[in-house]
């Protein structure tokens, strides 16, 4: 193969281009046609929609509420369950979610567009600042929440309502977590993340507590000492390694940062993008990186995933969006070596099939994709030492807290939630379920106390 | 192609779709334009004494929307023709000229005297007009002036105008019904008596839309003030169906010929009309909501229904009236029962929860564990609220027991059949 020199440059694409690029992925629905798509929802009785998603929004009745012009009630019905219901109308995979559920699937094929039906009830609040909820008489308990992301938030908001006092540590410059720093760009436009938190946070009863590092500035045991309850989310700190010789070459990079680094750019012309980019994963963050590698204006950008469709972890519909932006999907095939010598040069994969035991195995069969940049996007970890002093007894298993099913974890004053924990599914709307199943828990033990 | 041609009282058109005396039949252009269409006939707006009234120039109508704002009713308070008698003479001369083929009838109002309606009615019928039909039933406006809806609901002084209007025309005299009474009967045989040669049914019924959410005065206003106005559209239908079903099934009526009026908008509204014992029908809202097009389908969809029954217009005609009797007369030993098609069920659950919430408790919504619907066959009483309300059509039916025992009273079911009039429970039973 030839060894160029590494073709990364910035302005790739025109100014117009990069706005269309990343304007809204799906944009907001008009009056119209919200109560068009309103008509369709069947008011179900324990509707299978409400059931599948993981805050139990009573979507009927919020949908009702559209109906009736009665928005600031819809936002109501949405946000008393998931607090963050203006980011996950946008955020979501309905397609794996309410809207699979949807009675409407069986009928006709298409089910009602409850996602963004959401964004259209609650997009009015975060414009209008509405305040919907209000807090409890204080109870002069105070809790540490650790981590500003969908699971703290959602934590600190309820312990708020419920009239306790909250300071929220986390590590980044700006709350928000993977809100802030980790959804593709066309999902969250108009710097929505903030908007939101800054939502959140006009309850009152919050103080955040940025650039404060678990670990580092404290310990678990600090805050078990000097509060009446701890939650922890954290997320997942570190990201998987291929394992392959050359991983430290440039042009090989890990997908979460670089995303990190879209998100905050002011002007996303300047983000130097590979001419020709390999992408090495199948999730979300796979997906995530390809397409907005393709839309900075990559030429060609080649998604490699070890197994087939139905094992990757972005929905169908997500591997969908990817093909429609001009992403090559290949699958069965897995990294064998990273080609270059100082700057990664290319991939070479080996094709891989089942076993008939149904294990994955390489067939001898290989070829090489010519790179200038390499996404690494093979998943995260949690930083099992990122706790300090104090987690000598919590239980960790496969890398993740150990919860119940109220979020408590095996310490008594502890309790976690979102992608750190175990048994999740990384998803921003689980975190904020964690987040606010803790909230009430937390909240039932102090006043038992 | 079934034979749509109509003779209403021997007044032949090419199909039994007429338009109603309203906007749609204002004048030379809107009728022309009508039957370039294909419309079978036209009642012109209705007529009155010169000087001619005047209309509100603010919002006349206003409509009950669904949420794609689809029209579901229509309200309005226009009055009759607000133009000079003889421009409307000369243009339905010019029209039913133009237009022999077609029905021209001309709808008239006028002041509770005699010498009115012997002057007018003659110059009127000199157009060529096929027939008159008396306007009783405007319910705003006119009303106070103490015509439309004030005469409409007198049945004497619907006899008594009647008479006069048969005295003096030599065409054909219909009276068009207002349905702002508790009981159509009497204004028919009024009509009958006077020697009406029809009754069309219904007019406009007396409401108010809605307010204004903001202003919090009624909808629509005319400079800040409102009146209640006349209701029609799909929403009427409903009721006119009963009146003119009433007026068919009943002894001293049922002579009249009807023509049927009050939410049609497609073919099948028709022959709803046409069944229960209309010999023609007529129509407002739905041409003046979608345009005189919608003849294309009331024309063919009617023919092709036709077709399909095998049916001529005239067997058509009147078809469902012996199936309309009063409640007294339905056999209480008839027992049916919903039943789900397990196969068509999407699992909305709707009618689990309006039967749970709101009438037997008859349907489940989880079985050995899981989410389905079934009917208990020990709670059913048949109220077809399921049927009602279920978002897919044909998955829940009614089914008759036909031998057996029902299983909610424990009694056998019967063969013979057993009503009110003879049922041990009614103290006045007819003991035979
Ligand atoms: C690229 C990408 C795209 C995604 N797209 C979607 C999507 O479209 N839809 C969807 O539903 N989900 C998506 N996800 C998943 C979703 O973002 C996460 O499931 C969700 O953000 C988890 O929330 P969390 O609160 O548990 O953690 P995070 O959002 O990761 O937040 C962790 C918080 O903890 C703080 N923190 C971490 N370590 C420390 C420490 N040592 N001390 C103090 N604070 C610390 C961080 O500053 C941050 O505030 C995506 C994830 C990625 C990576
Ligand atoms: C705007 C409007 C004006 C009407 N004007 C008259 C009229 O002048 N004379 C009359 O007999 N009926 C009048 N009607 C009643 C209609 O002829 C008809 O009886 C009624 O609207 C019911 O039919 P529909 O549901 O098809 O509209 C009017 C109706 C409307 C909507
Ligand atoms: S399942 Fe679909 S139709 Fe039923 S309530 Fe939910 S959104 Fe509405
Ligand atoms: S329908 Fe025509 S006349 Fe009536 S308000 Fe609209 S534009 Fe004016
Ligand atoms: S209303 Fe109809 S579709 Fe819905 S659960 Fe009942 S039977 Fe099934």
């Amino acid at each position: 193969m030839p060894d160029n020199k590494p073709d990364i440059r910035s302005h790739r694409l025109g100014k117009g281009e990069i706005a269309d690029n990343f304007g809204d992925l799906h944009p907001p629905l008009s009056r119209s046609e919200a109560l068009i798509e309103a008509d369709r929802c069947y008011f179900c009785y324990d509707a299978p929609c409400t059931i599948a998603c993981p805050t139990g929004i009573d979507i009927p009745g919020f949908i009702q509420k559209i109906r009736s012009d009665n928005i600031r009630g819809s936002a109501h019905t949405i946000l008393r369950e998931n607090i963050m219901g203006g980011m996950c109308a946008r955020v979501c995979p309905t397609e794996v979610l309410c809207e699979e559920a949807c009675v409407r699937n069986s009928h006709e094929e298409k089910p009602v567009r409850i996602g963004l039906l959401q964004r259209y009830a609650t997009d009015p609040i975060f414009t209008e600042g509405s305040a919907l909820f209000a807090r409890a008489a204080t109870t002069g308990k105070r809790i540490a929440v650790v981590g500003g992301g969908p699971a703290g938030l959602s934590c600190a908001h309820r312990l708020a309502m419920l009239g306790h006092d909250v300071v929220v540590y986390h590590r980044d410059r700006k709350p928000g977590g993977l809100n802030e720093y980790g959804i593709a760009a066309y999902k969250v436009i108009d710097d929505f993340a903030q908007k939101e938190v800054d939502y959140i946070l006009s309850i009152g009863g919050i103080e955040l507590r940025g650039g404060a590092v678990m670990g580092v500035d404290f310990s678990l045991q600090q805050l078990r000492d000097a509060y009446d309850a701890v939650f922890i989310g954290i997320g997942l700190g570190s990201v998987n390694a291929l394992g392959l010789p050359g991983e430290e070459m440039t042009g090989v990079e890990s997908a979460i940062d670089y995303i990190a680094t879209l998100r905050q750019s002011g002007d996303l012309g300047e983000l130097p993008v590979g001419r020709r980019v390999v992408v090495i994963g199948g999730g979300m963050t796979a997906i995530d990186i390809a397409v907005q590698s393709k839309r900075l204006g990559a030429e060609n950008v080649d998604l490699v995933y070890r197994r087939g469709p139905e094992q990757m972890g972005a929905s169908r519909y997500e591997q969908e969006l990817a093909q429609t932006n001009g992403v090559n999907i290949r699958r069965w095939a897995k990294p064998g070596g990273l080609l270059g010598d100082s700057h990664v040069t290319g991939v070479e994969f080996e094709r891989t099939e089942l076993d008939d035991e149904g294990r994955l195995r390489a067939t001898g069969d290989r070829f090489t994709l010519a790179a200038d940049t390499v996404f690494k996007a093979i998943g995260q970890a949690m930083d099992a030492d990122v706790f300090g002093e104090g987690a000598e007894h919590l239980q960790l298993k496969n890398g993740r807290i150990l919860v119940d099913s109220a979020q408590k974890t095996s310490l008594d004053d502890v309790w976690a939630g979102g992608d750190c924990v175990l048994g999740g599914d990384d998803l921003t709307v689980t975190a904020v379920q964690h987040g606010k199943l803790a909230a009430v828990d937390i909240d039932k033990r102090l006043r038992t106390n | 192609m079934a034979n749509l041609n109509t003779e209403f009282l021997g007044i032949p058109s090419p199909n039994p779709f007429w338009l109603a005396s309203a906007p749609p039949t204002d004048k030379a252009y809107n009728v022309n334009r009508a039957f370039e269409a294909g419309w079978g006939g036209a009642v012109w707006k209705t007529l009155g004494e010169d000087p001619h009234i005047v209309n509100v120039s603010g919002p006349r109508y206003s409509a009950l929307h669904s949420n794609d704002r689809r029209v579901i009713g229509f309200n309005n308070i226009e009055l009759i023709t607000d133009r000079p008698l003889q421009t409307n003479l000369d243009e339905m001369r010019q029209v039913k000229r133009d237009w022999p083929d077609r029905a021209l009838v001309a709808s008239v109002m006028f002041p509770m005297n005699e010498q009115t309606w012997a002057k007018y009615l003659p110059m009127i019928e000199d157009t060529g007009a096929d027939a008159f039909e008396l306007n009783f039933g405007c319910p705003h406006g006119m009303s106070e002036r103490g015509m439309g809806a004030a005469v409409g609901q007198v049945p004497e002084y619907i006899q008594m105008a009647t008479e006069w209007a048969k005295k003096a025309a030599t065409v054909p005299v219909i009276v068009k019904l207002t349905p702002n009474v508790t009981n159509i009967l009497p204004p028919a045989k009024g009509a009958l008596d006077g020697g009406a040669d029809a009754v069309s049914l219904i007019n406009t019924v007396n409401s108010i839309m809605r307010v204004n959410y903001d202003t919090l005065t009624m909808y629509p206003t005319t400079d800040g003030m409102g009146t209640h106005g006349g209701y029609c559209g799909e929403a009427v239908k409903p009721i006119a169906l009963n009146m003119v079903a009433e007026i068919a099934r009943t002894k001293e009526t049922q002579a009249l010929p009807i023509s049927g009026i009050g939410g049609i908008s497609d073919w099948r509204d028709a022959v709803d009309f046409l069944a229960l014992g209309a010999s023609n029908v007529q129509v407002c809202t739905a041409a003046m909501v979608y345009g005189f097009k919608i003849i294309d389908d009331l024309v063919d969809g009617l023919s092709n229904f036709l077709d399909d029954k095998q049916l001529t217009l005239d067997d058509l005609v009147g078809k469902a009236v012996p199936s309309v009797t009063d409640w007294q007369y339905l056999n209480l030993n008839y027992v049916e029962k919903a039943v789900i098609d397990q196969d068509l069920c999407i699992k909305c659950g709707r009618c689990h929860i309006v039967c749970e919430d709101t009438s037997h408790q008859a349907i489940t919504n989880t079985v050995n564990g899981e989410r389905r619907f079934e009917v208990i066959d020990e709670e059913c009483v048949g109220c077809n609220l399921c049927v009602s309300v279920c978002p897919v059509d044909g998955c829940i039916s009614m089914q008759q027991l036909t031998d057996g025992t029902d299983p909610r009273t424990g009694e056998p079911i019967r063969t013979e059949k057993r009503n009110w009039t003879m049922h041990p429970n009614n103290p006045m039973r007819k003991t035979d």
